[in-house]
């Protein structure tokens, strides 16, 4: 039975070995000069202004985590559009009862004003 | 077509009935604004009571649905009126205090709701991934719930509290889920019930393992120590009317599932599982008990009571029989009575803000208002379990059915903790009867909702207490069809 996991074996010894040569050989080979613009975090780029972790405001995180609630309710349609024929009206009547709720949050997210930007 | 599960609503339809009335509440409170929103809580009000229609026209039904994954009988049942009892009542506990913390919304109503939906579930389940399924609807809204005095820290404090133990509990349960699967490849309760009698002989530690892991799940939600230590602080710092609430319903919820699981599904190895809920139920016991002695504010004082209380139904969970069981509910019934009516002077006796809510500043009580003074007094009676009160009758129930299965230590712990807790709960009576009046006992209204909740908790204590036999009559009726089939 572990024979079949031979390939996998191979495949994780590969992928140690490679990364562990591609990061030991430039520290034995390359020269280290360092300066301002190669230190920067894109070297070829745009110059950076200021720092990354940077305070935001927290409507941001509300449409994410709506975006997030709605996107993953919109991918169940998939699956039952694939098998949409074979399922039949059942199938039907059971997405209309879905959308509906669904409807139900959005009208509630629009009412309560969570996607005004103000 | 392709094979569907075999799917039918009508075995679930009180639950479809709150789910209904849950969403009518969100969309109302979107139309109505301001003062006027008041009717929303009618509206929550009028699902309660079809649902509890609904149930008794399903009494005395034995079908399961969804392929054998929801069972309807009495027993789930009667946890489903337990449940919608405990709605009814944090209902109009409510409306009054959210006017006066000026928290009124209809989300609060709705969340209650959907708590109770995913209550129901679990009463009802009859199969492992359902029962997960339930304890999540219920446990988010309940999160929700504990923090709802958004403006407060220490709500605040309580929501993040109990999300985070509460997730920590779920990943025990789903882990312990996993076990159970992986060792006898099915979740449904009656393939268990059969495959465990089948090889009883060599019991499969991984079985073990994996019900010990979903009895911590659950022992998160119902309090038994050592899973507590988010009780006193969730319990404290969520509004009044949601902590009677999270000491009522969540807790037979949990009871419910564990009482069909223990007793029924895992029953050909309940052996093996009794010396657990026998240490369960005495450190239960012990740990709430003691360190109730100590509390000041009331709240903190009702929470580790609650988990006192929980220990005592352990008693009857580890005695393991249908009699236990019957005590267990029976005692549940009665806690639900008086814990509800214990909050409700909690609230009533409050003022804005609820900054103090100390035993001490309801001294003197009884010389201005001996109504309210004699009514606290009546629910710590049966608290402590002091005849004729609901709290004596299923103590004594509890006691005796642990003695006749020859728990005899485990009735003898339960008693001298019964004793201990006797000094808290007087030590409010005192407070109220003997100490000298505090400021804030000069002015108490009377809003008639909570009167309502009040009224029907004190005639609940008193009416179980005095007329038992019809009470117990029903909770036979209810428990002897889970029986039967083993």
């Amino acid at each position: 039975m572990l024979e079949s996991f031979f390939p996998i074996l191979i495949l994780f010894l590969l992928a140690t070995i490679t990364p562990a040569v591609m990061l030991i050989l430039p520290k034995i080979l390359a020269k280290r000069e360092s300066d301002p613009v190669k230190d920067a975090p894109y070297e070829c780029g745009i110059p950076a202004e200021g720092d990354a972790r940077e305070r935001f405001p927290i409507k941001f995180y509300l449409i994410a985590i709506l975006f997030l609630l709605f996107d993953i309710e919109a991918v169940f349609l998939y699956p039952w559009a694939v098998i949409y024929r074979k399922l039949g009206v059942f199938g039907l009547v059971e997405m209309v009862v879905f959308i509906v709720i669904l409807l139900i949050g959005y009208l509630y997210v629009i009412k309560k004003g969570a996607l005004r930007w103000q | 077509m392709i094979s569907l599960p075999i799917i039918n609503f009508s075995v679930i339809y009180p639950e479809i009935i709150i789910l209904v009335t849950a969403i009518a509440v969100l969309i109302a409170d979107l139309f109505i604004k301001g003062d006027r929103r008041a009717p929303i809580s009618l509206i929550a009000l009028a699902g309660i009571i079809m649902a509890a229609f609904a149930i008794h026209a399903q009494w005395g039904a034995n079908v399961s649905g969804f392929s054998g994954a929801i069972i309807v009988d009495n027993y789930a049942l009667l946890f489903k009126y337990i449940f919608l009892v405990g709605a009814l009542l944090t209902l109009f506990l409510s409306v009054w205090y959210l006017q006066r913390e000026e928290l009124f919304s209809g989300e609060y109503f709705f969340f209650i709701l959907i708590s109770i939906v995913g209550m129901m579930i679990l009463s009802s389940s009859n199969e492992l991934i359902t029962a997960f399924l339930g304890l999540e609807i219920m446990s988010i809204p309940l999160y929700l719930l504990a923090g709802f005095d958004k403006g407060k820290l220490r709500s605040n404090e309580a929501a993040l509290k109990y999300l985070l133990m509460g997730a920590f509990a779920s990943g025990f349960l789903i882990y312990g889920i996993a076990f159970i699967y992986g060792s006898m490849g099915t979740t449904n309760f009656d393939e268990i019930v059969r495959a465990l009698s089948s090889d009883s002989l060599d019991t499969d530690p991984l079985i073990l393992i994996g019900i010990s892991m979903i009895v911590i799940g659950f022992a998160f939600k119902t309090a038994f120590v050592p899973f507590h230590s988010w009780v006193p602080d969730v319990y404290t710092g969520a509004p009044t009317p949601v902590t009677a609430f999270f000491s009522i319903a969540p807790k037979a919820a949990g009871f419910a599932i564990l009482f069909r699981l223990l007793t029924v599904a895992f029953s050909p190895i309940f052996v093996n599982l009794s010396t657990m809920l026998w240490v369960l139920a005495v450190l239960t016991m012990s740990v709430g008990n003691l360190i109730a002695l100590t509390q000041r504010n009331i709240k903190r004082m009702l929470a580790y009571s609650s988990i006192a209380h929980a220990g005592y139904i352990l008693v009857s969970l580890a005695i393991g029989t249908s009699k236990g069981t019957e005590a267990g509910l029976f005692y549940l019934l009665a806690y639900t009575a008086m814990n509800a009516g214990a909050f409700g002077m909690v609230i009533l006796l409050g003022h804005k803000g609820e900054d103090d809510l100390t035993i001490s500043s309801y001294g003197g009580l009884s010389r201005r208002h001996p109504v309210a003074a004699a009514t606290m007094s009546l629910f710590m009676f049966s608290l402590a379990g002091i005849p004729p009160t609901a709290g004596f009758i299923g103590k004594f129930n509890i006691f005796s059915n642990a003695i006749s299965a020859g728990f005899i230590w485990l009735a003898i712990i339960g008693v001298i903790n019964s004793v201990i807790s006797v000094y808290y709960y007087l030590r409010v009576i005192i407070t109220m009867y003997m100490k000298p009046e505090a400021d804030s006992v000069t002015t108490v209204t009377y809003p008639p909702s909570l009167l309502v909740a009040i009224i029907l908790a004190a005639w609940g204590t008193l009416h179980i207490g005095l007329f038992p036999n019809g009470w117990l009559l029903f909770i036979r009726e209810s428990v002897v069809g889970l029986y039967q089939a083993l």
